[in-house]
């Protein structure tokens, strides 16, 4: 039976890792390379590595870091921020990303998708959306969620599949940070209208929480960062967790 | 020992190079005939579209050598896909090592393409799925399959039943990628390099 994924990501500044709360307030949680790895051994099913200080002085680090880390991590990789052309892409895949994910360039011209999937292939092509509830309805942010856009939310899901975008990375700025939940009701609208894998972020806080995001969430995966860094949860004990819920895990 | 990686347009192999940096396999990523021929273990990975992929290793006569080759070769991915018949991708004709036609699932309740960790089970003689358990986790992203037939070794499900692994003479391939999954991936790999 198909899995459900669990996803530590992994903020990186200036090499090392770090986690913010509503993303300021940064603290750091370690090198990237030995908790990327940690986690691989530690049932994590997957990795995602975010650049959150993504400008050109530091795409060199960045490629350098994608290949320390493909040298030790056996599990699926993606890298994001700050990706902006082919160029970009080329240089992470080549480095070992297994995918890339872009979020700003992509709401800047919703072309580099298209042109993205038929260069390299969908399934290494994962859109990120940064959400936010404003006057009644969920609104495309960028820049980290301090930029509201004039997409809609769950048209812009349904654009970047259309265009060919592999997987969906959605994180709500409104849970962000908070470790109240998911948000659980805009994700299971997203998840239900879309062929895509849909990855839910922001908002971790329990065990219980990410059991939520797959049954009323109908996530296909869940991320977080702060509660698996400073080890609040556990990822083993998270999907032992879920396998007893009746949630299909890779145990 | 010699691996030769086929060099062709299908996707980025770099995870593949990578999955033998950490076994310790020294290997050479190739286009030429005389390389691959020569190489004592051959490896066909690559994600990408079918029929482009078909047209390159025909330009570069790949599309004949690789069926004739002798060593132990195995296919991955799409390079799985490419060893069978026929791809409903494309209309594609393939080198049909594996005598099985390439379809596309259809579901109206799960999600296509299939991405993520499924459980794939052994069947008849699988010889790289030795030292591991009858039933393991491996990561697939794919929405094209071969249906389960007489050289599938190993089956998945996922919409219905379907070929994780094909073994047929000195041929292997699996369509999940073995490159990226975990400790289970790794032994798959060192199974093949210790034929």
């Amino acid at each position: 039976m198909l899995t459900k994924r669990i996803i530590p990501c992994l903020d990186i500044k200036e090499g090392r890792t770090v986690k913010g709360t509503n993303f300021v307030d940064l603290r750091d949680a370690g090198d990237p390379v030995e908790l990327g790895a940690f986690y691989a051994e530690n049932g994590a099913d997957e990795l995602v590595f975010l650049d959150i200080t993504a400008t050109i002085d530091n795409r060199k680090t960045l490629v350098e870091l994608v290949k320390q880390v493909a040298r030790q991590v056996n599990i699926p990789f993606t890298v994001g921020g700050g990706i902006g052309s082919i160029e970009d892409v080329s240089a992470l895949l080549n480095a070992g990303a297994d995918k890339v994910s872009i979020n700003s360039s992509a709401v800047r011209r919703p072309g580099l998708i298209d042109e993205l999937a038929l260069q390299f292939g969908s399934q290494c092509i994962i859109v990120a959306i940064d959400t936010r509830f404003v006057e009644d309805i969920d609104w495309v942010h960028t820049h980290g969620g301090r930029n509201i856009t004039s997409l809609k939310t769950i048209e812009w899901a349904k654009e970047v599949e259309q265009r060919g975008a592999g997987e969906i990375l959605l994180t709500s700025m409104d849970t962000d940070g908070t470790k109240a939940g998911f948000a659980n009701q805009l994700t299971a609208e997203i998840s239900s209208n879309a062929s895509i894998p849909i990855i839910a972020s922001g908002g971790a806080g329990t065990m219980e929480d990410f059991y939520d995001v797959f049954t009323l969430g109908k996530a296909d995966a869940g991320l977080a960062a702060s509660i698996f860094h400073f080890k609040v949860i556990e990822i083993n004990a998270l999907k032992n967790y879920l396998a007893k819920k009746g949630i299909p895990m890779r145990i | 020992m010699n691996i030769a990686i086929i060099k062709y347009n299908a996707g980025n192999v770099a995870s593949v190079m990578y999955a033998l940096d950490r076994i310790g396999a020294k290997y050479t990523w190739t286009d030429d005939e005389k390389v691959i021929q020569a190489a004592d273990k051959v490896i066909f990975p690559g994600v990408g579209e079918a029929s482009t992929a078909m047209a390159y290793l025909k330009e570069k006569k790949l599309d004949q050598l690789i069926p004739t080759l002798k060593q132990p070769v195995l296919a991955t991915c799409i390079g799985m896909q490419l060893l069978c018949k026929h791809s409903e991708e494309n209309d594609t004709d393939c080198m049909g090592v594996f005598d099985v036609n390439i379809t596309r699932f259809q579901s109206n309740t799960l999600k296509i393409p299939h991405v993520g960790w499924n459980s794939i089970q052994a069947r008849g003689t699988n010889d790289l799925m030795k030292g591991l358990n009858e039933t393991e986790f491996v990561y697939f992203v794919h929405s094209f399959y071969a249906p389960v037939y007489q050289d599938t070794s190993a089956t998945c499900n996922y919409v219905q039943p379907f070929s994780a692994m094909l073994q047929k003479d000195n041929f292997f391939a699996a369509q999940f990628h073995a490159e990226i999954s975990g400790k289970v991936g790794q032994k798959i790999i060192q199974n093949f390099l210790d034929l």
